[in-house]
């Protein structure tokens, strides 16, 4: 395991025995006057000057966050105080969620990071109270003449550090504004308190390097156009030898009729290329006209964990890239955060997108009609309509060497609302899926722990405890249904719930929907399949079980 | 509990003002009509000001909370309520959460037990006090109507006669009266028992309870205990809303110490958190219906921005495009 998380004992010690507020220990301490300390564990690198300067963002220079001096820029105080001034102005949403909370408590304990570390400034009330105290204490007449009657206080570089601390142990999931009396949501406050540390150079090299590399490479792990071609080609090598169907996927092609976007993880990374299997088999299998670009190859954008104008900037390829192709529409692969942007995001920003048509599928002739204006769609959608209209040929025996359960991811469940198609093919592709408690699932999902930027190897003691209630979920359906396959529609969580699992559940392994998807499909002219996507041997092949 | 008493104190010394004032320095014109305009102007000024101050900030994204599913393909059921489609569904779904507290429904209390094993249990008690204090408030307010009108609407003196349904004292007992006092008790004793709810208070989250308990305490003192004039009361309120300036006439100092609280109270709500009364209805993540990618939403301050073109692109990694055997631009 990491060394910068503790044994999993230790942990499970500590969870125990140290008083916090989640098991009703009351400190006798204001929240302002807890200490904010870093240490091994629960502090992200910093970005290095080079990416800085690459993205033209402020204050490169070489710092870490446990260091005394921060270095930051003359004038910081003005510049979080003008910056604030000028995000109030562009987003009700921040004037009025920090102006409505009532502090009601509703939200405390349904933080994934508060039910991990006790740490009562990871109550997602508090958390928003970094900044609100700030901003009270400047803005409003009123509560800035009755001081400490409502908590305001000034800016000092300790609340620098303190924000910088909790605003990035925060995923932005959402999960709390789904409990909210007011709806107020806490990624909205944390996406502006990462934009005003942004400002002053107080940031996370785990983000903006891979900000760096999507801006000039075209996808967060900064591949080359070749580098990429060159990898999704020993994909489909991989495929021809286990299935013997060679499959053909095109790149940068004018005039296909579908642009196909997912995050670079699902070509680079274990096991997020099983899952590019299972899209790349299941085109095959349909003999859809698509293409991959190398100019768009990321899905994913990591610009949200920064600023809106970065979100921007990263996202404004894929129309870019689908205008010059002269395809139809745009299908996007299995991510959470890409699908927050997508559909939340991406037609206000940069469409509208007059120049593509609206998405039908060109098998079932399926009109989809609820992404008729931004003209993208999500495999699950387009896959889910494939299999409702009997277009796929599927054994879900093929599945039965997996016990699966299936995790909602933050931004899709309570950024886009998609809870059944993916049920739905799951359910299609393998036997045995088992619901994890409901308290966990759909709209209440937990993060994995690691999701907005934050998946940085040294910041592991804080991943293993944010995603502590995921795998809290996922190890009673193990207990209860011998679940040992959690199945995701996250290159995020494909990339960071393995090593959750490790340190939590040994024995679970992380797969993408689309990777049992290829598991089960059966394709024309395939040799006899024994083996899985991952060269696992499927369940009953020793016998000679006849897959068709 | 510095945080506690405070307030407690503050609301005291408020309560003091208008008896010391008129009981013993005769200022009932001060406390019966002057406090009460300004008190009023402040009220509507600052509330209207709040509230066209939030609608004057554009909201640039739609950012919906989903907690249900999406409307997507036919034969998948949409859930019209948790995941809106439409503005009238968001608008419904806005209603439930004003009348109902519908997210606060949701309200689960998680438990760490050994193992480390986490539980949820459900946790309805937030929303049952919240929702028997406001709908007490409310209902509290309609009735206080009968002292604006001569003639009280038919739905307010519905709502009157419903709320003494149990005729046990002598004048009736308002069911709201306990209600209320029930509920601010357990909204302040929440607030001090669980560790969580104790990190999270301020003075300004007491004080209105406070306030509000005060105002009901002494409201009902007046009605049950140590009663005033009703008649004399109505004719001032009735005086106050055909904007007289006449001078009161004698009613007992309990009703100047009522009136100069609610005044206090219609003062400190625009510019406290009392606005989520407003603020819900404008919540982004509920009022907005969940289509983003069915019909654009437009951001007002949407502007260009540079970013790498495919031109840009193709020019640094020509040759290795070319040799990747990738389509080109440009030769």
């Amino acid at each position: 395991m990491s060394k910068y998380a503790p044994k999993k004992n230790q942990l499970t010690r500590e969870f125990l025995e140290k008083p916090s507020p989640l098991k009703g220990d009351y400190a006798d301490r204001e929240w302002w006057e807890m200490p904010v300390e870093f240490r091994d564990g629960n502090w992200c690198h910093s970005a290095k000057p080079e990416v800085l300067k690459e993205i033209g963002f402020a204050n490169p220079r070489k710092w870490a966050a446990p260091d005394e001096d921060w270095q930051l820029p003359e004038g910081w105080e003005k510049t979080i105080h003008d910056g604030l001034k000028e995000r109030l102005k562009k987003f009700r949403s921040l004037k009025l969620y920090l102006d409505a909370c009532v502090r009601c408590g509703a939200c405390a304990d349904k933080c994934h990071f508060f039910l991990g570390t006790g740490d009562p400034k990871n109550m997602p009330v508090i958390r928003a109270e970094l900044l609100r105290s700030v901003y009270r204490n400047d803005f409003p007449m009123v509560e800035k003449i009755l001081k400490g009657f409502s908590g305001s206080r000034k800016l000092t570089k300790e609340v620098i550090k303190e924000w910088h601390m909790y605003f990035y142990q925060c995923t932005e999931c959402r999960r709390c504004s789904v409990f909210c009396p007011l709806g107020i949501d806490t990624a909205e406050i944390t996406m502006v308190a990462r934009e005003l540390l942004n400002l002053i150079g107080v940031n996370n090299n785990w983000i903006l390097a891979p900000v760096a590399n999507c801006n000039r490479t075209g996808n967060h792990l900064g591949i080359e156009p070749h580098t990429f071609v060159q990898n999704i080609e020993s994909l489909v090598d991989d495929i021809e030898d286990l299935t013997g169907v060679k499959v053909n996927p095109t790149f940068n092609r004018k005039g296909a009729e579908v642009l196909f976007i997912t995050p670079s993880g699902d070509v680079f990374g274990d096991p997020g290329v099983y899952t590019m299997m299972g899209y790349m088999l299941l085109f095959e299998h349909i003999g859809l006209d698509y293409t991959i670009s190398t100019y768009a190859s990321e899905g994913g954008n990591f610009g949200l964990f920064t600023t809106n104008d970065m979100m921007k900037k990263l996202n404004a390829k894929m129309y870019h890239e689908a205008e010059r192709l002269k395809v139809k529409w745009m299908l996007g692969g299995e991510c959470g955060h890409m699908w927050r942007v997508v559909h939340q995001y991406m037609n206000t920003m940069n469409g509208p997108a007059d120049f593509l048509e609206e998405p039908v599928s060109p098998v079932t002739g399926t009109k989809f009609t609820n992404a008729r204006a931004t003209k993208m769609v999500h495999i699950a959608e387009f896959t889910a309509d494939l299999i409702h209209n009997g277009k796929l040929k599927l054994d879900p025996r093929r599945n039965d060497h997996l016990r699966t359960t299936f995790h909602d991811s933050c931004n899709v469940a309570r950024g886009m609302g998609m809870f059944e198609e993916p049920r739905y093919i799951l359910n299609s592709v393998c036997n045995s899926f088992n619901e994890m408690p409901e308290d966990t699932i759909r709209e209440r999902t937990f993060c994995c722990g690691s999701g907005s930027g934050i998946n940085a190897e040294e910041f592991m003691e804080m991943r293993m405890r944010g995603g502590f209630p995921r795998a809290n979920a996922v190890r009673s359906v193990r207990k209860s249904h011998r679940v040992n396959s959690l199945v995701t529609i996250c290159a995020i969580d494909r990339a960071t719930l393995p090593s959750l699992m490790r340190y939590w559940n040994p024995g679970v392994t992380v797969y993408g929907l689309h990777e049992l998807v290829g598991n089960a499909l059966v394709m024309q002219g395939e040799k006899k399949r024994t083996e899985d996507l991952r060269e696992n041997p499927m369940a009953g092949t020793e016998e000679g079980d006849d897959a068709e | 509990m510095k945080k506690v008493f405070l307030p407690l104190i503050w609301v005291a010394l408020l309560s003091c003002i208008p008896y010391v004032g008129v009981a013993y320095f005769g200022m009932s014109y001060i406390f019966g009509v002057v406090i009460p305009y300004l008190a009023a102007l402040l009220f509507i000024g600052g509330f209207s000001w709040r509230i066209y101050d939030w609608l004057s900030r554009p909201v640039p994204f739609c950012i919906t909370t989903t907690c249900g599913q999406e409307k997507s393909l036919d034969w998948i059921a949409h859930q019209k309520l948790e995941s809106p489609a439409t503005k009238w569904q968001a608008a419904l779904r806005v209603m439930t959460e004003v009348l109902f507290f519908r997210s606060l429904f949701r309200n689960t209390k998680a438990e760490l037990h050994t193992g480390p094993q986490l539980a949820y249990a459900s946790s309805k008690w937030l929303w049952m006090g919240g929702l028997a204090f406001h709908w007490s408030l409310l209902v509290i307010g309609l009735r206080h109507a009968r002292f604006f009108f001569m003639e009280p609407p038919l739905f307010i003196r519905l709502v009157e006669r419903t709320d003494r349904f149990f005729e046990l004292t002598l004048p009736a007992f308002y069911m709201t009266d306990a209600l209320v006092l029930t509920a601010i008790t357990f909204l302040v004793f929440r607030r001090l028992r669980d560790a969580k709810l104790r990190i999270i208070s301020l003075q300004t989250d007491f004080f209105p309870l406070f306030l509000i308990g005060a105002i009901a305490l002494v409201g009902m003192s007046m009605r049950y205990v140590e009663k005033v004039d009703v008649m004399a009361v109505k004719a001032q309120m009735m005086n106050l809303l055909s904007f007289s300036f006449a001078a009161p006439v004698e009613i007992g100092p309990f009703f100047y110490v009522h009136l100069f609280l609610a005044s206090v109270l219609a003062v400190y709500f625009p510019f406290s958190k009392l606005m989520h009364a407003g603020a819900i209805f404008l919540s982004p993540t509920r009022n907005l219906a969940n289509n983003s990618r069915e019909k654009r939403h437009v951001n007002p301050w949407n502007k260009p921005i540079k970013f790498r073109t495919y031109a840009e692109y193709e020019d640094e990694y020509r040759e290795k495009m070319k040799k990747a055997g990738l389509p080109v631009e440009k030769d």
